[in-house]
């Protein structure tokens, strides 16, 4: 069961996308998991076939429990669990028993946990979706029959009843409750403000939307997040997590972009490798994503991957963010409202379009003078929007 | 097409952004946004969604137009009509 954030503790497996004996290459849907922040998909981060279903679909396990085994194609002997935790995470968490994965795997090898069973009975196996491993055979040397698979998938776990609305958002509001008490208990934050000229990122911006079909329109946001994500390569420190007392460097720029669920809570899962998408791309990704998230329909690394974290709250009215970090993460970057104010510049007082970014960071990872560092470069980012 | 089979196509739309809103409540002049738990991502998936349902372009210049139902009715009937 992988981490699908900081405050998982466990997750139900709703369905599997894949059988024994299927091949399966990273980034692959193997299965659907219930977590309080909706029914997540379930990526794969290895290529190989699969080997045994080791969970049930209706069962509720604790992170870190193997789903599956599969084989690689280069280490045939040695089955490896199918759902490898990202390494961040393996290392953040406690539960998991200090033994390596494959040590954990309940059966050694392809080889000694193949059991009897005839072709008939595996095809009916496959037909009604139960695992042989999990089967006890009771026909001659303990074979598999046709009356065990039947047996077996009779008394296969019942999926659970779907949980209720309220219950989810209970279970949203205890998952979220835990994240940030942990941040609020071992985060030193720092934070530190800026108002930012965005006349030019808008002026750009409308005239640019005046040219594109509806279908291509970009919404001031996703220079935001772009500019921040440009902004990390000056700051990189901003980037990353806070692991077992020390810096880790994020792989890659990965922002969280905090949603808003339409029943109450939210998610922020990533736009991955939001320095190296064009603006185009940005957009596109992030209309998928926010509409996905409010619907249902995550995927597990954009749970588990974010590096940084940006919320824009000006749309409901507010000035300025005061930001609590999403832990492991280091910094989170806000928003405020997008309004007309009085500007002085070149002596002259004008009204222009003007937005509050505000930083909350990690004192133990970086200092204000950094911070301060990072929030210039994200203004002077967006005084140039035609190379954002 | 008719005003009464553009206005349940917006409504569709809407509905398929805000499931849990009661449609036949809102106030077809008054904003869409003051009434309904929507941001500009939900906004634009509004926009496209009735392009794509009614084949019309919307240019960015006209989408204040959208902002009330009876606002999109009328916007959508004079585009619709004026293409076939």
């Amino acid at each position: 069961m992988p981490s699908l954030g900081a405050d998982m503790e466990a997750g139900t497996l709703v369905e599997w996308r894949v059988k024994p004996g299927n091949s399966v290459k990273r980034g692959d849907i193997v299965a659907l998991v219930e977590t309080e922040k909706g029914v997540i998909e379930v990526e794969i981060f290895e290529e190989g076939t699969v080997d045994a279903l080791l969970v049930q679909p209706g069962a509720k396990v604790p992170v870190g429990t193997p789903l599956a085994t599969i084989r690689g194609e280069t280490q045939l002997a040695q089955p490896a669990p199918v759902i490898a935790e990202k390494p961040a995470e393996a290392a953040r968490k406690a539960p998991a028993p200090p033994v390596s994965p494959v040590e954990r795997a309940p059966i050694p090898s392809p080889s000694a946990r193949r059991p009897h069973i005839s072709p008939l009975a595996r095809r009916r196996a496959e037909e009604v979706g139960v695992d042989i491993a999990a089967v006890e055979g009771t026909g001659a040397d303990s074979s598999i029959t046709i009356a065990d698979i039947d047996r077996a998938a009779s008394q296969a776990v019942q999926p659970k009843a779907p949980a209720t609305a309220a219950e989810r958002q209970a279970g949203l509001r205890k998952a979220i409750a835990a994240a940030m008490a942990r941040s609020k208990r071992e985060i030193p934050h720092y934070y530190l403000g800026a108002e930012i000229d965005m006349s030019r990122a808008m002026t750009w911006l409308t005239a640019e939307n005046l040219k594109r079909p509806v279908t291509n329109r970009l919404l001031y946001s996703v220079l935001l997040i772009r500019a921040v994500a440009l902004a990390i390569h000056d700051v990189p420190e901003m980037n990353g997590f806070w692991i077992d007392g020390a810096f880790k460097p994020g792989q890659g720029v990965h922002v969280g972009v905090a949603v808003s669920l339409r029943q109450g809570g939210l998610v922020a899962p990533a736009l991955h490798d939001a320095d190296k998408k064009s603006l185009d791309e940005l957009m596109h990704d992030m209309l998928d994503l926010v509409n996905r998230a409010r619907a249902g329909g995550l995927r597990s690394s954009e749970m588990s991957d974010p590096t940084i974290t940006v919320t824009n709250l000006g749309e409901q009215g507010v000035e300025t963010v005061f930001g609590v970090i999403y832990p492991p993460q280091v910094a989170l970057v806000g928003f405020g409202k997008l309004a007309e104010r009085p500007w002085a510049a070149q002596g002259t007082i004008s009204a222009r379009p003007v937005i509050s970014a505000s930083l909350a960071a990690d004192h133990r990872v970086s200092d204000g003078h950094r911070g301060g560092r990072f929030l210039a470069a994200i203004d002077r980012l967006l005084q140039e929007p035609e190379k954002l | 097409m008719t005003e009464a089979e553009i206005k349940a196509v917006v409504l569709r739309v809407l509905g398929g952004i805000a499931p849990e809103a009661d449609l036949a409540a809102l106030d077809p002049r008054a904003s869409l946004r003051d009434q309904l738990d929507v941001d500009s991502v939900d906004f634009l998936t509004f926009i496209i969604g009735l392009h794509k349902e009614l084949g019309v372009d919307i240019p960015d210049a006209d989408v204040p137009k959208l902002a009330t139902i009876s606002g999109c009715v009328s916007y959508l009937a004079s585009r619709v009509n004026k293409q076939s």
